[in-house]
This record gives C-alpha cells, sequence and structure tokens, in this order.
C-alpha cells in the first residue's frame, strides 16, 4: 500500500522521547525520517533513558522508540560538518529539534536560518516551557512538567501525596501535539508550497491535555477539586466512577445510575439515593458503602450480574493477562522488527489503521551513524 | 490570519469527548467544523456534567469541547434529513464518527456508502476496542479501557493497588491519534485525489501509549512493578520520583546518584553504586525521602538547581497559575456563549508561525446553523 507520507523526508535532531515520538509516527506514516545524532553518544536516550532491560547494550526502550528511522552522524559544532548538514536541510521536507531556547541561534539553526536556505521547509520545535519566560532553561523532562502543571494532583486518593502518572505522558502527548502540527503545515504547503514554523512546549501541552478540568477551575470560582477520599479514578466525577476491591481482586466502575446498581448487587443502602446531586457531593460516602459491599463476593461474580444489566464496568488486567486476552489478540498490536546485528525484538505498532491495512515495517532502530555514509554519498556525494 | 486546514470542511458525527476533542483541533488549526447532531437530544455530552457546572442548557464540558464549531441538526432516522445530508456529505471533506461498530452502517452511512457519494473524503472513526472480537460491543468508556489496558499498574505505590490516570487519557490520545490519521490522509489525497478511511480505537491509543513498557515486558517477560514508594515510572531507577520536604513536595528527574548525595551532603547515598540504583531503588528512595523532608522545597531547589540537577516544585493550580512561567505562555482565552455568558477556557497548544491560536466562537446550541448552511450549501429541495 502507498503511505500517506511517502517520499517526506525528516530531518530529526531531537533526542529522548518527546520529539523522536513524533519522528517514530512520522516514519510509520511513510515519512523517511534521519536521526542526525552527535559524535561518540548520539542520542542522549541510547545511555540516559534506560530500562534495566537491554538489548545489543541499548535499552529496550531506545529501540521502541527509534525503530523504523536512519542514523547519521554529524558534529553540528563542526564548521566543515555543518556545512554538509545544510545540504540535508536544503532537501528536506521537515526539520524538527527539540534543544532548549537559544541553541539553535549559536548553531545558526533557527527557523530563520533553515527557511532562507528551503523556503519550502517546515520547521518543527518542540521546548519545555516555552521559548521565553522564567523557566525556559529549565530541563524540559517529562516528570518535572507534571509537577508544575497540577496534574500530579489529579491520580490518587485524596490523602495520597501528589502522584505522577506512570508513564511519560509529557512526552508522548507532545509528541502527538508536534505531529499535528507538522502535518498540518505539510498538508497547508501541499496546497500552497508554503513553508511553516510549528512550536510547542511541554507546558502546552500538559496544560491542554487538562482542558477540561481547567476550564471547570477557571468558571467556577477558582476551587480546586480533591481527589475522592477512597477508590478515586477522576476527581470531577460522581460516584461510583473507580475502582473497587473485591474478595479476590479488583474491578472498576465507570458512570453509572447509584439507584439501580444497588438494586442490581442487593446493596440496600444505595437503592435509597435518588437525589443525584448527591452522587457527586457524596461520593466518598456512596464509595465506602460500595466498597464494603463489592467485598463480599469475587469479581466474576460481580461482573455476571453488571455485565448482564449493561452497566459499565470492567475487569482489572496486567500485561500477562491482557496479552492473554482475545480481545487483545485480534487487534494484532505486537510486530517484530529486526536490528542491525540481526536480533529480532517485539514491539508494538501505529495505533492508526489506514484503508483497512495495519501500518507496520520491520526496520528495527539504528545503530549509532549507521546510515551515515549512504547519507553522505546522497546528499554531499 | 492564515490557518493550515482553513477551506476544509469536517461534518462531525462523534460525541462525547474522543472525536470532538479530534473536531476541536481541527477547528483551531482552521478547518470549519459543524456537528451533525440529534434535533433533540444533540451530543449526548451536552448533558454531561463535571463537578456540576453548567452553562445554559448544556454542561460547561460541552461547551470546553465544542468552542469553535457551528451545528447542524438532522434525524438520521429519517429519509427525508439523510438525503440532505448526503448532499452535505457531497461537499466535506472529512467525517468523524465514535459510534460503535455497526451503528453507522445500520443508518446507511457507513464508509462504503459514503465513499460512492464522495470519493475524495476522509471518512474517520474512533471505535472502543476495534471492529471485532469479544469487546467490540463492549462501551468504548475511558476508565473500562485503562482497566483491560495494564495501565492501572503503572501509577501509585506499589501497594496502592490498581490507579487509573486522574484525566481521560483514552479519549485525547485516541481524539489525537484520529487527526494524526486524518491529516496524513489528506495529504495523501493531494497526491491520489482519493481519500481514505482512518480507524483508531481507545484500545490501540493506550496500548500506543505504553509502547515502551509494552516493548520492555515483551523482551523482558517481567511485569513492570511500581516503586514502593516515591513511584513515577515503573522502568526508572532511583532517585525518579516526588519528595515531600520541610513545605511541600520536590520532584527529581534522572539524576545521578553520588553527584546528588554530595550536593545535598547526604552521605548515605553514597553506599550504593551505579548498578544499584535500579535493584535497590525503593531503599534509596526512603532514604532521600527522610533526608529531603527535613528542609523546604526552596532551600533544596537553592542546591539543585544551580548545579543542573534536574528537578521542580510540586505545583498546584493556584501556584501554577501564579507563575510568571506560566502566565508568559497565555494559554487562556475567552469566550462569549451565544447566551451571553462568559467563559475562560485553554487555547490550541500549537503555535503557528510564531503566534498562538486563538478563537472567541462559542459552542452552537443545536442546530443553530441549520438555515445559514443550508442556504449555503443549496440543500433545500426546492
Amino acid at each position: 500500500m502507498t503511505l500517506p507520507l511517502e517520499n517526506i523526508l525528516v530531518i530529526d535532531l531531537s533526542q529522548f522521547l518527546s520529539g523522536p515520538s513524533a519522528s517514530l509516527r512520522l516514519a510509520d506514516l511513510g515519512a523517511e525520517v534521519i536521526k542526525i545524532e552527535k559524535p561518540i553518544t548520539g542520542d542522549i536516550c541510547r545511555e540516559l533513558y534506560v530500562s534495566d532491560c537491554s538489548i545489543d547494550g541499548e535499552s529496550t526502550i531506545f529501540h521502541a522508540i527509534n525503530r523504523n528511522k536512519k542514523s547519521a552522524v554529524y558534529d553540528l559544532k563542526n564548521d566543515e560538518d555543518l556545512e554538509r548538514f545544510r545540504n540535508l536541510l536544503a532537501r528536506a521536507d521537515v526539520m524538527m529539534h527539540n534543544f532548549r531556547p537559544g541553541v539553535m541561534t549559536r548553531l545558526g539553526l533557527t527557523y530563520e536560518h533553515v527557511s532562507a536556505l528551503n523556503p519550502g521547509i517546515v520547521y518543527a520545535e518542540l521546548s519545555g516551557y516555552g521559548q521565553d519566560g522564567p523557566w525556559k532553561d529549565r530541563p524540559g523532562q517529562d516528570l518535572l512538567l507534571q509537577a508544575v502543571t497540577g496534574v500530579t494532583y489529579l491520580t490518587g486518593n485524596k490523602n495520597d501525596p501528589p502522584t505522577p502518572m506512570g508513564v511519560a505522558v509529557a512526552d508522548i502527548l507532545s509528541g502527538t501535539q508536534l505531529t499535528q502540527g507538522i502535518l498540518a503545515a505539510l498538508f497547508q504547503r501541499s496546497m500552497t508550497g508554503k513553508g511553516a514554523l510549528v512550536q510547542l512546549s511541554m507546558m502546552e501541552t500538559m496544560i491542554d491535555f487538562q482542558f477540561e478540568v481547567l476550564t471547570c477551575f477557571f468558571n467556577d470560582g477558582r476551587q480546586t477539586q480533591p481527589r475522592s477520599e477512597n477508590n478515586g479514578a477522576h476527581a470531577y466525577i460522581a460516584a461510583p466512577y473507580g475502582v473497587y476491591r473485591t474478595m479476590d481482586g479488583y474491578l472498576s466502575l465507570a458512570m453509572g445510575d447509584i439507584v439501580r446498581l444497588g438494586q442490581l448487587l442487593q446493596c440496600s443502602p444505595l437503592t435509597d439515593m435518588s437525589d443525584k446531586s448527591k452522587w457527586f457531593s457524596e461520593r466518598d460516602a456512596i464509595k465506602e458503602i460500595l466498597q464494603a459491599h463489592l467485598l463480599t463476593q469475587k469479581t466474576a461474580f460481580w461482573l455476571e450480574i453488571l455485565e448482564g444489566a449493561d452497566i459499565w464496568c470492567s475487569e482489572i488486567l496486567d500485561y500477562e493477562q491482557l496479552r492473554k486476552h482475545e480481545g487483545y489478540d485480534i487487534l494484532k498490536m505486537e510486530q517484530e522488527v529486526v536490528i542491525g546485528s540481526g536480533k529480532a525484538l517485539t514491539t508494538t505498532r501505529c495505533p492508526i489503521r489506514i484503508d483497512g491495512e495495519l501500518l507496520i515495517s520491520a526496520k528495527g532502530a539504528p545503530s549509532l551513524g549507521e546510515h551515515t555514509r549512504d547519507i553522505e554519498k546522497r546528499f554531499n556525494g | 490570519m492564515d490557518l493550515p486546514l482553513q477551506g476544509l470542511l469536517v461534518l462531525e458525527f462523534s460525541q462525547y469527548l474522543s472525536g470532538p476533542a479530534a473536531g476541536l483541533r481541527l477547528a483551531d488549526l482552521g478547518a470549519r467544523v459543524v456537528k451533525i447532531e440529534h434535533p433533540e437530544k444533540g451530543d449526548a455530552c451536552r448533558k454531561l456534567a463535571i463537578r456540576n457546572t453548567w452553562v445554559d442548557d448544556s454542561s460547561l464540558l460541552f461547551h470546553t469541547i465544542n468552542r469553535n464549531k457551528e451545528s447542524f441538526s438532522s434525524n438520521l432516522k429519517s429519509e427525508e434529513d439523510l438525503s440532505t445530508l448526503f448532499k452535505l456529505i457531497g461537499r466535506a471533506d472529512v467525517i468523524t464518527h465514535n459510534f460503535r461498530p455497526g451503528v453507522m452502517e445500520k443508518l446507511g452511512l457507513g464508509y462504503d456508502k459514503v465513499a460512492a457519494i464522495n470519493p475524495r473524503i476522509i471518512y474517520a472513526s474512533i471505535s472502543g476496542y476495534g471492529k471485532e472480537g469479544p469487546w467490540k460491543n463492549k462501551p468504548g468508556q475511558d476508565l473500562l479501557i485503562q482497566s483491560l489496558s495494564g495501565l492501572l499498574f503503572t501509577s501509585g505505590d506499589q501497594a496502592a493497588g490498581p490507579t487509573p490516570f486522574g484525566l481521560a487519557i483514552a479519549d485525547i490520545l485516541s481524539g489525537s491519534h484520529l487527526v494524526q490519521g486524518i491529516l496524513a490522509a489528506l495529504i495523501k489525497r493531494h497526491k491520489t485525489g482519493r481519500g481514505s478511511l482512518v480507524e483508531v480505537s481507545l484500545m490501540e491509543s493506550v496500548l500506543d501509549l505504553q509502547f515502551e513498557l509494552l516493548t520492555t515486558y515483551f523482551a523482558s517477560g517481567h511485569l513492570p512493578v511500581r516503586s514502593a514508594l516515591a513511584n513515577a515510572h515503573p522502568l526508572l531507577s532511583a532517585p525518579y520520583g516526588i519528595y515531600a520536604t520541610a513545605d511541600g513536595h520536590l520532584a527529581i528527574a534522572m539524576t545521578p546518584l553520588h553527584e546528588l548525595a554530595e550536593i545535598i551532603a547526604c552521605e548515605d547515598l553514597l553506599l550504593f553504586s551505579n548498578d544499584e540504583i535500579f535493584q535497590k531503588r525503593d531503599i534509596i528512595k526512603e532514604i532521600l525521602a527522610k533526608y529531603l523532608s527535613q528542609q523546604s522545597t526552596a532551600f533544596w531547589l537553592g542546591k539543585l538547581l544551580p548545579n543542573d540537577i534536574w528537578c521542580m516544585p510540586v505545583l498546584d493550580w493556584h501556584q501554577m497559575t501564579e507563575e510568571e512561567g506560566y502566565r508568559q505562555l497565555h494559554m487562556e482565552q475567552d469566550i462569549v456563549t451565544g447566551s451571553g455568558d462568559r467563559i475562560k477556557t485553554t487555547r490550541c497548544p500549537i503555535r503557528w508561525n510564531g503566534r498562538i491560536l486563538t478563537s472567541a466562537k462559542p459552542a452552537p446550541g443545536i442546530g443553530e446553523h441549520n438555515a445559514s448552511i443550508k442556504h449555503e450549501f443549496k440543500l433545500t429541495s426546492e
């Protein structure tokens, strides 16, 4: 199948996860992505951001983020290398980076510089806290962005300490936003021939992520909403929304009618709760009653009753259970990629289907500078 | 101002958050987004409030997600309405919907039917769990998706039990993925002249979110384990986490342990070698937690920041909105609704050619734009 971004050349100077997760998406959609890495150490992700599980000396995380890309080494602080690198930019469709503000000015690679060289280029720039302001030089790192944007007061229960989301959500969401901006710019360019500057910060991304609850905060007297005392899942949603312990495990309940739930579960204290506004104002008490009741039977017992009545509920799976489930299997989320040494690695695929087809690619992550020679020949030969 | 998606017409059959969040992003990037709503009920999100906050007949939540859009009401079960709608579909560039599998087909609005009328259309759908399999008719609701996807074992400390993300991550991510697919398909259409079918599901989006953790699990066979305290990411070693100080909390990201020990003069941390920072992270974090609780956040920041240690204070929204670092981003914008209410909300996070993207256009009433759209696209049969 013809992929939508075929013949689009992306020059990616970004490191770590945020920018590289955007270029991974562009690669899966058909673009050619060349990682530009500094000599010897390369992408900081090769050594700094690691799981305790490695393949060929590099962590599984690096492999997951950088599959389906090429790697070329250029020392941008060296004038000769920089000149050769500029020849890549002259023929690129997209250039992206996530350096701190000021770095590209020092290298002579700002949008002004690059668009003078290639007016049609889409130049995408991702920062931690924006290009200006008191925090512009602070590290734009996922946990730190979660920390300053208030999002750590949304997960967990009321008396828990601030609780970060346990996946690098600021990086990943920034990557998705950056991809949207780049694609919008490429679309406009296809219509008009004009390039564009696309800018984003992780801070803006994390504020956007909270747009529903922040809008509530802005318009409701700037009150913050404490998390549930118990069985928390979303600070702004009424009971029964939450995760509950049963005799042998857990189950989750989404939005639902408390009275009906009381009847179905034969939990009599809930059957009188017909005042819907109390489902929010007294949610902690309702959840406590529900929790005590759900502890008296096993998960399967409850789910049979609830699912039969079309109540929004679910069992809770870990990766091992998920991977054995037919519902997971049928999605075909896994794919195998092969790295330079010939080793195969299982990872997930792009979540988007186009014309009913899965977007998969067997190309593993490149070793540092694996494609420098090819790329030099092509652009500077 | 020239916006990248100017001139595009998007028909939004989607409800609640996932699809409408995609529509909002397309609108902010310049597309004209028309919600197709049931004449009486409209988007079900109109009646769904968070924290019981309402603007007019519709919830504040609905206004937040659906600003910068128009509304065209249509009873999809009426043949007359449907034939009018088909004329509009003939002029549209994009359709989005998030009905359960089979619903659009039953209405006569499946991809094949729509593409036959308009071969250039991008037809984009969000399902809960894909079109097939044992979950296909299960409600595609955010918390349920989180529960099935393994995500509940990433946040919170080990003893906390399964802990959901406190925001609708599945909805928001799948909305973003839908936008990506739509824009890529529009780029392809420019080359080929043909539209595409773009499909995402909440489940696939939340699995994609966990791609680092899943890839590591596939390779190691070990389930990720949250740390006993200060958990922030199950795959990362000490000191990565949030720590209580004498007057607040402090977040510390990846940091060489011995360097940290020397800067804060905590000798006990020197007992651990670099090879032990993952295996012994709970003990290390415990020592660090005790030590950091003795002084204020400002005290520690004063020591750590000048030494380039990756750390920040933990802020709530009151504190965040007071910070110059927040204000200078200009993330807030005002909207005046049809009934004259003023709403403050956030803007699109993407900057375009150095400018922020704002729009004062409020969310529409049900069918508010029927007359103008019928007139403009000559949809009335007379």
